[in-house]
């Protein structure tokens, strides 16, 4: 049912995340939303510490929201995404994998001690969300057997994937927030160093940044739609409204767990990650893989 | 279009390649090395292989940020503010490697390729699966036990604490006595 | 576009990496040019797959092992280098052979 959109979407997806991720921050606010910081950082001079790596600073802050932007190349509104590439998730993975050049980068760069520390924190918590992560996105694709997003949406027109594979969507959700670094996973730019790889970040440099984040979370919770909560299919509306009801909802639902749950510790996240979800993840694979051969 | 593709990827991958040696920075001369082996991905692409490439494009990146750190924990001058060089034997080591790179070029210019044969599959992923996991199976599960073995070693070799320090000398501690404290009910 | 084309860029990636892997003194700058050397394998192996033998998937194996080896080697040279720098305070391939006793 996938059918790829004109050429011009290309243009209009960066403005169309760019939108969600503001009324995101804006609901994160509880108030007139972003736009002043937004037009503060625009105009505030950019300060530069001893011995950076100019350099590597402005390519990580401009690679974190590229990142996104190309993550989202395969997620389908309604049922077109930009791209349908036949390696849809694989994709995604790859593309959202390199968020952590991104962060680890912007934390060295500066040549600041507390950057650095939260450059290293993302890349524990990287390791720590990655592989359970990887599990649950393959489960996905093992319940549709394709690897293409619009495939595994399609695979769900009857039954939802988040129905059947509850421990793979709620594996999802935590590295969504995760690889994110937002939320309870908020350590890599934690208060306790100062803003962590962003601590040196300032201006535009900033904005692009922090920006570079919320797309990706928007990114990351949108994919949630086509791979576990049925894409486009729903009864009465069209395809793109329910995409956009389900990812207002999924946000929405991360948002929640944002006020309610304190940050997690990196190192206390990677045991329960790898000794807890892992298998869990393993266990879930091995189900899905068994009903599918069964059917 | 793909003409194009190759030649920006491959200059660009050299390039990078080479300058993985030349740059003091070791964050620098990772992320370098990070992208001649992108672009190497970006080849596999315009081949044709779309997951092989995509996928090496994941692993590379995952596998470089992690190179990064310990490029940092085991480098002298990792930021590469003071000037030294680390290097041997590069007399030697520059005859040898255009000594090869001559006579690679050589014997692929001479050699008598065969003839394409057959078409690429229309789904090469699927090509790949339904092989690895039929008439070369055998190679997969050498593959995995490679990996198992090496998740072993590694672990061996990199940690100093075995379950004596762990959980004392009679092995009987209730909890173990670790200096990072996890996530699992401790 | 041809094969030789592709085959000269993989030799030319193998050939910087083993430079790198030939002169660099320190473990860690070695293990990145073994990796530019693997670069060069699986960019040559795709090339075969896709200009001689396009209809067995012998080439895409080819690369998984390729792959495989890169994470293999990471994995098992930052372990060692742990362990020399561990036991001996050592991370340059000319002290590892100089302080053997």
């Amino acid at each position: 049912m996938a059918e790829p959109a004109p050429p011009w979407a290309a243009l209009v997806l960066p403005l169309a995340l760019a939108l969600v991720a503001t009324a995101l921050a804006t609901a994160d606010a509880r108030s007139t939303g972003p736009g002043r910081e937004v037009l503060r950082l625009l105009v505030q001079q950019r300060r530069i510490t001893r011995a950076a790596d100019v350099p590597l600073v402005r390519l990580a802050t401009t690679l974190l929201p590229v990142a996104a932007v190309l993550a989202a190349a395969v997620l389908p509104l309604g049922f077109r995404p930009v791209s349908d590439l036949p390696d849809g998730i694989v994709w995604f993975n790859a593309m959202e994998a390199l968020a952590w050049a991104a962060v680890w980068l912007a934390g060295w760069g500066p040549n600041s001690t507390l950057s650095l520390i939260g450059g290293y924190r993302f890349l524990a918590q990287g390791l720590a969300y990655e592989l359970p992560h990887m599990l649950a996105i393959t489960t996905a694709a093992l319940g549709a057997q394709s690897l293409r997003v619009g495939a595994v949406a399609d695979a769900q027109a009857g039954l939802w994937f988040a129905v059947w594979m509850p421990a793979a969507f709620g594996i999802y959700l935590l590295s969504a927030l995760a690889m994110a670094f937002w939320g309870p996973f908020d350590q890599p730019v934690g208060r306790d160093t100062a803003g962590g790889a962003a601590a040196e970040l300032s201006g535009v440099d900033r904005l692009v940044f922090l920006g570079g984040r919320r797309l990706l979370l928007v990114v990351a919770a949108a994919f949630s739609v086509p791979l576990f909560l049925g894409g486009g299919h729903g009864p009465l509306l069209p395809g793109w409204a329910w995409t956009l009801i389900k990812t207002a909802a999924v946000l929405g639902l991360l948002l929640w767990v944002r006020r309610r749950v304190p940050t997690v510790r990196t190192e206390r996240y990677m045991e329960l990650s790898w000794v807890v979800l892992t298998p869990l993840a393993v266990a879930q694979a091995l189900v899905v893989a068994v009903v599918v051969l069964k059917k | 279009m793909s003409t194009a593709a190759f030649w920006a990827l491959a200059v660009l991958a050299v390039a990078s390649g080479i300058m993985v040696f030349r740059f003091d920075s070791m964050a620098r001369a990772t992320f370098s090395l990070l992208t001649a082996l992108l672009c190497v991905g970006g080849e596999l692409i315009v081949l044709g292989l779309d997951y092989l490439g995509v996928v090496t494009v994941l692993m590379m990146t995952i596998e470089m940020a992690i190179m990064a750190v310990f490029m940092i924990m085991f480098m002298m001058n990792p930021a590469g503010l003071m000037p030294m060089t680390m290097l041997h034997n590069r007399r030697g080591a520059a005859l040898i490697c255009a000594g090869s790179f001559t006579s690679l070029v050589v014997g692929i210019l001479l050699v008598p390729w065969p003839r394409r044969v057959g078409r690429a599959p229309a789904d090469p992923t699927m090509d790949l699966g339904m092989s690895l996991m039929g008439p070369q199976m055998l190679t997969m599960m050498t593959l995995g036990m490679a990996l198992f073995a090496t998740i072993v070693a590694t672990v061996v070799l990199a940690t100093r604490r075995g379950r004596y320090d762990r959980y004392g000398d009679d092995l009987r501690a209730a909890r173990p006595d670790d200096p990072v404290r996890g996530g699992v009910g401790r | 576009m041809n094969l030789e084309l592709f085959l000269i860029t993989a030799a030319a990636l193998f050939c910087v990496g083993l430079y790198g892997a030939l002169t660099q003194q320190s473990i860690v700058m070695l293990m990145m040019g073994l990796e530019l050397m693997l670069g060069g394998v699986i960019l040559a192996a795709g090339a075969a797959w896709h200009h001689i033998a396009p209809a067995a998937a012998d080439g895409q194996v080819l690369i998984v092992v390729a792959i495989t080896a890169m994470a293999v080697e990471m994995a098992i040279g930052f372990a060692v280098v742990t362990a020399l720098f561990r036991s001996r305070e050592v991370d340059t391939t000319d002290m590892a052979a100089e302080l053997r006793e």
